[in-house]
């Protein structure tokens, strides 16, 4: 307790973070070794790492950065096809799953980082509902050009159509690796559980060493006061660019695990369109705009209810969405907040010492 | 400038074929202005909630689907004729609308945007189970409300639809009655002041919750006129299948600039042509990216949309 007390308040909750990450991994392992573990649970541990990197790196674009972003699905989608194309790729020349899958990881998120810087450097003079416009419309893109694209490989190296794989003109010894609506077929199943939950731990080290840095607190600044932060000398363009390319970035890290956890990697509406970039968006609203560990405790619980509402079939996602309105509603309705300062269980413990004013809160 | 390019394009066609007109182009232009109106008529109610509430009504798309199912249950599960049946579920979003507006935004008027989008968010979720529950998953065949036989021009060599002319007609007829709605009558013009500036229109005595539930009332009342025109020419109708013209026409809206009502028309009937020429010329498979590539195209170029206002920062 000591050494907790010593450090200052944000290292204390990073730890905490982290160590709930740690904590749930143990008792995962643990629940695993005593096979105590339903097979639904099981199934869902890759899931939850990704939706967690997912939901903390759009944290970075909506929370820190300020800005709505609706096509982070986009990103996810590059990092998934570059990353299982390169374990496709290298599959016999590489033989160490863990190396190959490493570089795989790499390789799709610089190409999401890619995409990332040029999306930002090309909405520039945007912000707001339009900025979300402009990714919203960049992920529709990316799911449909990777749904015509056709790429091979033989001794003469790469094969690019947007036809069929006729026109490829494959030698006859060539390999069809994206085979456009059918996209990826038997990628190595490289991903663990304990290798996503390295990547949700590197993540959460990049997003909150990056909130306290100079950067992170220039990022905020161009969040809160776009026009102060510039006549301070800080560069907008340059801390736009940065936020949304580790964003980008990481959400191509949690593409290479998702590809490398199923064994056909197709782009649907359902996994790349725009209602998987809502969904991430709800994790981040619902855990708390801005706050990481609230990212990604609502990426877990949000992932887990309508699973564990399998038991009422068609109802579930009817129950899901009005979860969601009455959430919102108790959250910002401001008679319920009224009603809710007056009868919280916070203010009954503090009614003997002093009686909280509305400026108080 | 893009329909020049298509313009340029169909020229070379011309000149290829050899004859003096080329009729596919100029079908394929028509059956775009066509599909353009629809998105037109949605986009209007995107705009005008954006306009006065300030907020991306993300459920707009589901009360179109919702109007897809109430026409045709009218039509063909109670035998109602097609009037009674349009007029039923433009009644029926109406009431749909101001009950959304009530009972799920309301409360958050004075929430961060996101919570309200996310409410919206919710509220479509809601509306696609809904219809699930009680339509279940397959898709339905919508028959068409438009009984008025095909025109054929040119030797037979243009056919144009009734429901063609239906929708581009209805849309010039909405739009011209909407503008003389918001720019003649007090309700209207309670609109323009409430978008301009809610606080100060309060104070002039505009009853602001009415005025935003009349738009809501108004967006989704046309949000079924434009599911019936829809469904009419595409008549595949399923629990999802709102979603899609949703997104466009908010694309749409965007793209002529947003809270605009010109700019709703044009940038409809642009993303209309657009993707019915595309998918005729390039690719169909591409006709989505290609119409998402021109919006951004023009964004970088134009920030606010073809029509929007240049909103200047202070600080």
């Amino acid at each position: 307790m000591n050494i907790l007390k010593s450090m200052n308040k944000k290292t204390t909750s990073n730890f905490i973070t982290f160590g709930i990450v740690i904590a749930a991994y143990a008792i995962m392992q643990g629940l695993i070794a005593t096979e105590s573990i339903s097979s639904m649970l099981e199934g869902l541990l890759i899931p939850l790492c990704y939706y967690v990197i997912l939901a903390v790196s759009l944290n970075l674009t909506v929370g820190i950065l300020g800005e709505l972003s609706l096509g982070h699905a986009g990103f996810m989608c590059i990092g998934a096809f570059t990353g299982a194309f390169f374990s496709k790729v290298t599959e016999v020349a590489i033989t160490n799953d863990l190396l190959r899958f490493t570089l795989a990881i790499f390789v799709g998120a610089i190409f999401a980082a890619l995409f990332g810087i040029i999306i930002s450097l090309s909405v520039t003079r945007l912000s707001g509902d339009y900025l979300a416009i402009v990714t919203l419309a960049f992920g529709e893109i990316i799911k449909n050009i990777v749904n015509v694209l056709y790429i091979g490989v033989d001794g003469n190296g790469l094969h690019v159509s947007i036809k069929d794989v006729a026109s490829l003109g494959l030698a006859d010894n060539g390999n069809i690796i994206v085979q456009g609506a059918r996209g990826i077929t038997r990628t190595p199943q490289d991903s663990t559980f304990t290798i996503g939950i390295i990547l949700v731990l590197v993540t959460l080290f990049i997003v909150l060493n990056l909130v306290n840095s100079r950067s992170g607190r220039a990022i905020m600044a161009v969040r809160d006061n776009r026009i102060a932060a510039e006549s301070v000398g800080i560069n907008i363009k340059k801390y736009r660019i940065m936020a949304f390319s580790i964003s980008a970035a990481l959400a191509g890290v949690a593409g290479v695990l998702y590809a490398h956890n199923i064994s056909t990697l197709t782009a649907l509406p359902k996994n790349f369109g725009y209602n998987m970039s809502i969904a991430i968006l709800v994790f981040v609203v619902l855990g708390g705009i801005g706050k990481v560990r609230g990212s990604m405790i609502a990426a877990v619980i949000l992932t887990l209810i309508p699973e564990y509402l399998r038991f009422l079939n068609t109802y579930r996602m009817l129950i899901y969405a009005v979860v969601l309105i009455v959430m919102m509603i108790i959250n910002w309705d401001p008679k319920i907040l009224e009603w809710r300062s007056r009868h919280s269980l916070k203010d009954l413990l503090t009614v003997f010492k002093k009686k909280p004013t509305k400026e108080a809160q | 400038m893009i329909l020049s390019i298509f313009g340029g394009y169909a020229i070379i066609k011309v000149n290829k074929n050899q004859r003096g007109v080329d009729v596919d182009f100029i079908s394929y232009l028509i059956k775009g202005v066509s599909l353009g109106s629809v998105y037109a008529i949605i986009a209007l109610g995107y705009t005008m909630v954006y306009g006065i509430a300030k907020m991306l009504n993300f459920a707009h798309g589901d009360v179109i689907m919702v109007g897809g199912f109430i026409t045709f249950t009218a039509m063909s599960t109670w035998g109602l004729n097609p009037v009674l049946s349009v007029l039923l579920s433009v009644a029926f979003c109406t009431v749909l609308g101001v009950a959304i507006e009530k009972i799920a935004y309301k409360p958050l008027r004075k929430a961060a945007p996101l919570a309200v989008l996310i409410t919206a968010i919710g509220v479509s979720y809601f509306l696609q189970n809904l219809a699930l529950l009680v339509f279940k998953a397959d898709s339905k065949s919508f028959t068409s409300v438009i009984n008025i036989p095909t025109v054929s021009m040119f030797g037979g060599n243009l056919m144009i639809t009734g429901e063609t002319i239906v929708t581009i007609l209805s849309c010039i007829v909405i739009m011209i009655a909407l503008t003389i709605f918001i720019k003649k009558t007090k309700t209207g013009r309670a609109m323009i002041a409430v978008s301009e500036d809610q606080g100060a229109a309060q104070l002039m005595g505009v009853n602001v919750h009415r005025t935003i539930s009349i738009t809501f009332a108004i967006g989704s009342g046309l949000a079924a006129i434009a599911a019936v025109l829809l469904f009419s020419a595409y008549p595949s109708l399923s629990y999802t299948s709102g979603a899609m013209p949703g997104i466009k026409a908010f694309v749409a809206a965007v793209f002529g600039g947003i809270g605009s009502i010109p700019g709703a028309l044009i940038g409809g009937i642009v993303l209309g042509i657009i993707e019915i020429l595309s998918k005729a010329y390039i690719s169909s498979q591409l006709s989505d990216a290609i119409v998402f590539g021109v919006l951004i195209l023009v964004l970088i170029v134009k920030p606010t949309g073809i029509l929007g206002k240049k909103i200047h920062e202070k600080v």
